[in-house]
């Protein structure tokens, strides 16, 4: 333990520090496993002091005594995480507005920070740019975009401020060009930076750290991205229409007295689905609509507009399909007979 | 260990009766704190420097030095040497392993290997360095009048 040429230099500290390099090593791997408990970073500007004291005895009876005062303030380190909070691609059509992707900021680093934040919706290799319509803080902290409720991000003027071990709920609302088609992708990035500062981990900013501190860019450079993806879901409904002649003889020919199937097939193709669907179509001239023929799929229904959907009005016929989802079809029937 | 005990006991009766006046300039403690950075040499290796602490953030590693020198005529017996760790340092070794701590403000002493943390539950677990608040070296010598020395103790910035 004694050193007795000693110097004063910390060259003289460092010497003595490097000799016990393989203690140091076997000490971090302990702090490894205890550094889970530690919840929160040393906030910027708290002050680390140290006061060792000592006691021995001498002729003249014990002594205490105390070693300087050595202060060290903590200075801000400006890092910053932004993940993409989609649990997948969030759907869009063509012409859609208002796409809600939602991302999580959060200031890794140890001070109240102001983060700047930008979209970026004209990242290459996807398949189209949306349009940035803004980009709207989750002020209620509910993760879910509320139109009118959360606040409108402007650059410069409400640059959010993030509690050190906090997070922000971000959204980017955009809106699909028209010419967009079924399976197409856009990559939507947004970008956090400190306003402190950034750079490269290490860069300081005398005197800007919160408390009074230096600021000190850490591992992620104070800035961060992430992106999200929008991916169009277009569906086409065709709708085709055929006919089976069964005449009173046994034959197909269309003669006075021959029933007339028509088969209409209502087909989704692309993806996502189509909700709404209503198949009507008028009963020809020179036909008589055959009461109760119309069908859906496999069930008849009934010509009174009730609950069924089906209807015939004396005109057309009518059946309320509903939604049919990409790459499935509907199939309605009805008859009429040739006057 | 008599002789560890005997240290200690004569530490907690310091407390209760400080020092003379006149005795307190024979020994003289001075504190100094450092902290270790990487710094990439041209080779690419990376080199760990000691630097004065212009620059200290969360997770930076400590390294405290407490110098001591007996500046009197006469030696200095039982010396105990105690350093509560700053609340944002967790402790994180010591450069010569003959410390014991306390993991409760200073109630308790021991090797840390020995101690055990009570938790809220009512169990209990090995203390980890992360659980120490006072740092403590018994020197079962006496440091003869003009002799110098020092401890050294490392700390990580919480």
């Amino acid at each position: 333990m004694n050193i007795q040429k000693q110097s004063n230099s910390a060259a003289n500290s460092v010497n003595y520090c490097l000799r016990s390099s393989l203690f140091i090593a076997a000490a971090l791997g302990s702090f490894a496993l205890s550094s889970a408990a530690i919840a929160a970073p040393t906030l910027a500007g708290t002050d680390i002091e140290n006061i060792a004291s000592a006691s021995y005895d001498t002729p003249n009876g014990p002594v205490t005594i105390d070693s300087n005062r050595v202060v060290i303030k903590v200075d801000e380190l400006l890092d910053v995480t932004v993940t993409s909070s989609n649990p997948g691609d969030v759907t869009t059509a063509p012409g859609s507005t208002t796409n809600v992707l939602t991302y999580l900021v959060t200031n890794t680093g140890n001070g109240n920070e102001a983060f700047t934040l930008t979209a970026n919706v004209a990242l290459a290799g996807d398949d189209f740019d949306p349009t940035l319509q803004q980009i709207v803080l989750d002020t209620n902290g509910n993760g879910v975009y509320d139109a009118g409720v959360d606040t409108v991000y402007v650059a410069g003027s409400n640059n959010p401020v993030i509690a050190p071990e906090a997070s922000l709920t971000v959204f980017i609302l955009s809106s699909t060009p028209a010419t967009v088609v079924n399976g197409n992708r856009a990559e939507v990035g947004l970008i956090a930076a400190a306003v402190t500062g950034t750079g490269a981990p290490g860069t300081a900013f005398a005197g800007a750290g919160e408390g009074g501190g230096n600021a000190v860019v850490g591992t992620t450079g104070a800035d961060a991205t992430d992106s999200a993806f929008l991916a169009v879901q277009a569906a086409t409904l065709a709708l085709v229409k055929s006919a089976v002649i069964t005449d009173p003889f046994g034959g197909d020919r269309p003669v006075p007295g021959a029933t007339i199937t028509y088969r209409l097939v209502a087909s989704v193709t692309g993806s996502g689905s189509i909700s709404n669907v209503v198949i009507s179509d008028p009963v020809p001239a020179s036909t008589a609509y055959t009461a109760g023929s119309i069908t859906l799929e496999t069930s008849a229904l009934t010509d009174a507009a009730d609950t069924d959907g089906g209807s015939y009005n004396g005109t057309q016929i009518r059946a309320v399909v509903g939604t049919v989802p990409a790459g499935q079809s509907r199939t309605v029937t009805f008859k009429v007979t040739i006057q | 260990m008599i002789k560890l005990f005997a240290s200690l006991l004569s530490a907690f009766g310091m407390i209760l009766a400080p020092g003379v006046a006149f005795a307190a300039n024979q020994l003289q403690l001075s504190s100094d704190v450092f902290v270790e950075k990487q710094k990439q040499r041209a080779d690419g290796s990376v080199a760990t420097i000691l630097e004065e602490p212009n620059l200290v953030t969360p997770g930076d590693k400590l390294v405290f030095v407490v110098k001591y020198k007996n500046n009197g005529a006469a030696p200095a017996e039982k010396f105990v040497l105690t350093n509560p760790l700053p609340k944002a340092v967790a402790f994180n070794g010591t450069s010569d392993g003959l410390e014991v701590v306390s993991i409760d403000d200073g109630k308790t002493w021991g090797f840390l290997s020995n101690l055990r943390r009570q938790e809220v539950d009512g169990k209990s677990r090995p203390a980890l360095m992360s659980d120490v608040t006072h740092i403590r070296w018994n020197l079962n010598r006496p440091i003869a009048a003009g002799s110098e020395g020092k401890l050294i103790f490392r700390g990580i910035v919480r």
